[in-house]
């Protein structure tokens, strides 16, 4: 299995006649496309297209997903044959608040620090849901509209000549220098529920993980996103599309490593099942022959359960960890950060407090269903001053705490 | 919260889902729920089985309050 | 033109001047100008100028430190709470060193002045001195040998200490010279969370030192409470951190960092209904608890334990708060709210449920 992963450089964003790219700015047929992601969902209602581009004054909110544009250009599956990528730009669904924790991006002041989306050309697809639907369907129509969107838009990708070709292999074809170390990757996807749940290749989190997967499928986008927990640390499916983990991992693969494989697993809500799903996932590390390990959280408070039974399961089956997590120390950081800890999590990357607060000042514009502003969670009943700007936690920004290991945000003592 | 409680004095039961987490930050007397979105309960039970069942995790509750105990406890 | 910076300063007996152990039961005085090692501050910045130096016996503050502080607290009164122009930028104290009763001294001084008037108090000493392990979390101590020799490096980390915090400019343990205080802030690293986690696991399997971005807390313990002697006659209280509110959440509790708890009657309910109640929490799935709420505060089944006498008797409000990324100091208010509501009421006996 080798997947080809070509990425056409995109500059700008406009609306136009045809949905293409001309030279390195992609045009978007604004009716065609809403006509498009109507058609065959008559549960939206409502659709509206926006662009917002860095260092607009625009704020984004309610934000569900973020998906980065993808079309399979050449190859029948998942995890081969070639996928052209527009780079630089994603979609961004967004939606009626159904529980409390979708997020914000802003595309300039303070809070654009915060977000990778701050920095993409993004087109934002708002969409207005039949009102009857319960919750779950709800949130369904979104995930999909923005999916939809998002390989809508990668058609104009297809036909063109990609600037450059990223190569992956199946690791186990490649040959491993037998003196390196063997690092493997433990995965763990949120799996709790309405708003708390991720799919792989379309399948819900919740079963059949623990499990392995092929780097190739990994890396032409198996896992979707369908969760709005906390908007800072929750991994937007342009997160699970370009995780910077299997990244660093593959390009140190054959040098001062060898990159043993990626296993998923899940963060179940009864205490049994995360017992289970952590003593899978180490039995797994260990079929990889993995000497060491890296893990990565999705959430925080009882996955943080999760993350320390990985960690004291496989160091005590002797496998080195280095786990990554964010921290909730208050807004003053004086408070324990994590639910949970285990003496043996000796190696912690830390990607935040997202108890900070931060003061995002007024947007000229505001994109998504604004009644919804001060629900969202980070934010406070005061939290929008009179003057438009915005007083909110980290935790209230997409991505900002992002436990993939997106960002250089650290948190330390002082 | 079941710390500062049980500091000024009164017997406290912590009932939660994820005993680790209590066992972490320091309840005493843990006794262990179904599952995160519902403690007490389990939707795929019918109506009085549901109900049965949350008795019997409130009786076991009752009766860790009545407990002594010399350390952190979990009543299985 | 430099600016120019006005202290007040604290010394004990020994180093104001006053005597030795003999007068270390000396109340507190209050003279103008700097004395001993104030006169050091004073060289060490130009522009810096100490206004009054306050001068204490180790043992007078030390042995009944709260009483001592409120009386140098007054003393200090006129200087801090008059004019603008006269009114002192900053607090400094000691160094203490390695002497345990001048840290507390010191330590009790800063604390007390910069909560009562809001300006910055910093004092300094040997990170082994028993005050640290009191102070170094609400106080900035400047980090000092264990003995006198170190006075000149201690004033040159002291007063620079200082009047970075009298500028509102950031300040590091290691760039500063203080004593960590266990907060935890948010600063920029040179490199991504992903790549400073291979970097990391490279260190530890190459058996090289590295350093944990996090070190393990260490939670402090409560000792167990003697069980209650007999449900049956005993009042039970309820609680719980898993969001059940009135439908409308009037007190508004956040769904994430609940800056409040709420106290809810159910003095004449038998159970809580989707129609009456609902989950505000935005930690889980609200399906489930909006369906039918006793599944995560069980009313129900303990109002009919109740009615059998398997209780004594019900507490007539339940308090509630949302446990999702709350941080522990607030959880901790609440806790020491609801404790003193229901110590009150008589309440032996407390449930208290999670999700």
């Amino acid at each position: 299995m080798v997947l080809e992963l070509g990425y056409i450089e995109i500059k700008d964003l406009v609306f136009g006649q045809e949905t293409r790219v001309h030279g390195s700015t992609l045009v978007v047929d604004q009716d065609a496309f809403k006509e498009a992601l109507r058609s065959g969902d008559d549960r939206i209602q409502g659709l509206n297209l926006a662009l917002a581009k860095p260092g607009q004054s625009t704020r984004i909110i309610c934000v569900k997903d973020v998906i980065e544009p993808r079309c399979k250009v050449d190859g029948h599956s998942v995890g081969e044959g070639r996928t052209h990528i527009l780079r630089n730009v994603a979609v961004v669904s967004c939606g009626k608040i159904v529980g409390f924790q979708e997020g914000l991006i802003d595309m300039s002041g303070a809070g654009a620090e915060h977000s990778p989306f701050s920095r993409t050309l993004n087109l934002v697809v708002e969409v207005e849901v039949a009102p009857e639907l319960p919750p779950h369907a709800h949130e369904e129509v979104v995930r999909h509209a923005g999916l939809k969107a998002a390989g809508l838009l990668a058609e104009a990708a297809r036909t063109l000549r990609p600037a450059e070709v990223e190569r992956y292999h199946c690791l186990d074809t490649l040959e491993g220098g037998p003196k390196l170390p063997r690092v493997a990757y433990l995965y763990m996807l949120l799996s709790q529920g309405l708003l708390h749940d991720s799919y792989v290749l379309g399948r819900n989190a919740r079963e059949g993980l623990p499990c392995i997967i092929p780097l190739p499928l990994l890396m032409d986008g198996a896992i979707t996103s369908g969760n709005c927990v906390s908007a800072c640390d929750k991994n937007t499916t342009y997160h699970h599309q370009n995780n910077p983990l299997v990244r660093e991992l593959y390009q140190h693969h054959l040098q001062e490593l060898n990159f043993a494989g990626v296993v998923l697993t899940n963060e179940p809500v009864r205490l049994a099942a995360k017992e289970a799903s952590a003593r899978k996932a180490v039995e797994l590390v260990k079929t990889l022959k993995a000497d060491a390990v890296i893990i990565s959280k999705e959430g925080f408070g009882n996955p943080d359960t999760d993350q320390m039974l990985l960690i004291r399961g496989l160091e005590e089956a002797g496998v080195l960890t280095v786990s990554i997590t964010d921290e909730y120390a208050g807004d003053n950081g004086a408070s324990q950060s994590l639910a949970d800890a285990t003496p043996q999590a000796r190696a912690m990357i830390s990607v935040g407090n997202a108890n900070e607060r931060i003061l995002l000042p007024p947007m000229e514009r505001l994109l998504g269903p604004l009644e919804d502003l001060t629900r969202l969670a980070g934010a406070y009943p005061h939290s929008l001053h009179q003057d438009g700007s915005l007083e909110v936690e980290l935790q209230a920004i997409i991505g900002s705490t992002n436990q993939l290991g997106f960002h250089t945000l650290r948190c330390r003592e002082v | 919260m079941v710390k500062e409680i049980e500091r000024a004095g009164m017997t406290v039961v912590h009932a939660c889902s994820i005993v680790p987490i209590s066992l972490t930050v320091g309840g005493n007397r843990i006794v262990p729920t179904i599952a995160i979105p519902h403690p007490f309960g389990d939707p795929h039970l019918a109506g009085p089985e549901e109900k049965a069942l949350r008795r019997s995790l409130v009786e076991k509750a009752l009766q860790a309050l009545e407990t002594p105990i010399g350390g952190q406890t979990v009543f299985e | 033109m430099s600016t120019s910076y006005k202290v007040v300063h604290c010394l004990n007996q020994f180093f104001g001047g006053l005597g030795g152990e003999e007068q270390a039961g000396a109340a507190p005085t209050l003279v103008q100008g700097p004395k001993g090692p104030g006169l050091l501050i004073e060289n060490s910045v130009p522009g810096l100028r100490v206004m009054s130096t306050l001068i204490f016996g180790d043992n007078y503050l030390a042995e009944n430190t709260e009483k001592a502080v409120q009386e140098i607290l007054n003393l200090l009164a006129p200087c801090f709470e008059g004019d603008d122009a006269g009114r002192p930028d900053l607090l400094l104290a000691g160094p203490a060193f390695n002497a345990g009763r001048y840290g507390i001294g010191c330590g009790a001084l800063c604390q007390a002045v910069q909560e009562r008037w809001g300006i910055p108090a910093v004092t300094a000493m040997f990170p082994e001195n028993p005050a640290v392990a009191l102070y170094r979390k609400t106080v900035f101590i400047a980090e000092t040998s264990d003995d006198v020799r170190g006075m000149a490096e201690a004033i040159q980390r002291m007063t620079p200490l200082g009047l970075k915090l009298v500028r509102r400019e950031s300040c590091l343990p290691e760039e500063d010279h203080y004593i960590a205080q266990g907060r935890r802030k948010n600063v920029r690293a040179a490199k991504t969370g992903a790549q400073r986690a291979l970097e990391m696991l490279v260190q530890r399997l190459q058996g090289e030192p590295f350093e944990s971005e996090y070190p393990m807390p260490v939670f402090d313990r409560v000792r167990p409470a003697p069980p209650v002697a007999d449900m049956r006659r005993a009042r039970l209280a309820l609680v719980t951190s898993g969001g059940i509110v009135p439908r409308g959440n009037p007190d508004k509790i956040e769904a994430a960092n609940a800056q409040r708890f709420g106290s809810y009657p159910i003095k004449n309910l038998q159970r809580l209904s989707s129609q009456s109640h609902q989950t505000v929490h935005g930690g889980y799935d609200p399906t489930c608890a909006n369906g039918d709420p006793n599944r995560v505060l069980p009313l129900d089944a303990v109002r009919e334990l109740e009615s059998e006498g398997a209780i004594g008797s019900l507490h007539d409000w339940y308090y509630a708060t949302v446990g999702n990324a709350t941080s522990v100091e607030s959880a901790q208010r609440y806790g020491q709210a609801i404790a003193k509501i229901l110590l009150a009421d008589g309440v032996q006996a407390v449930l208290l449920t999670s999700t």
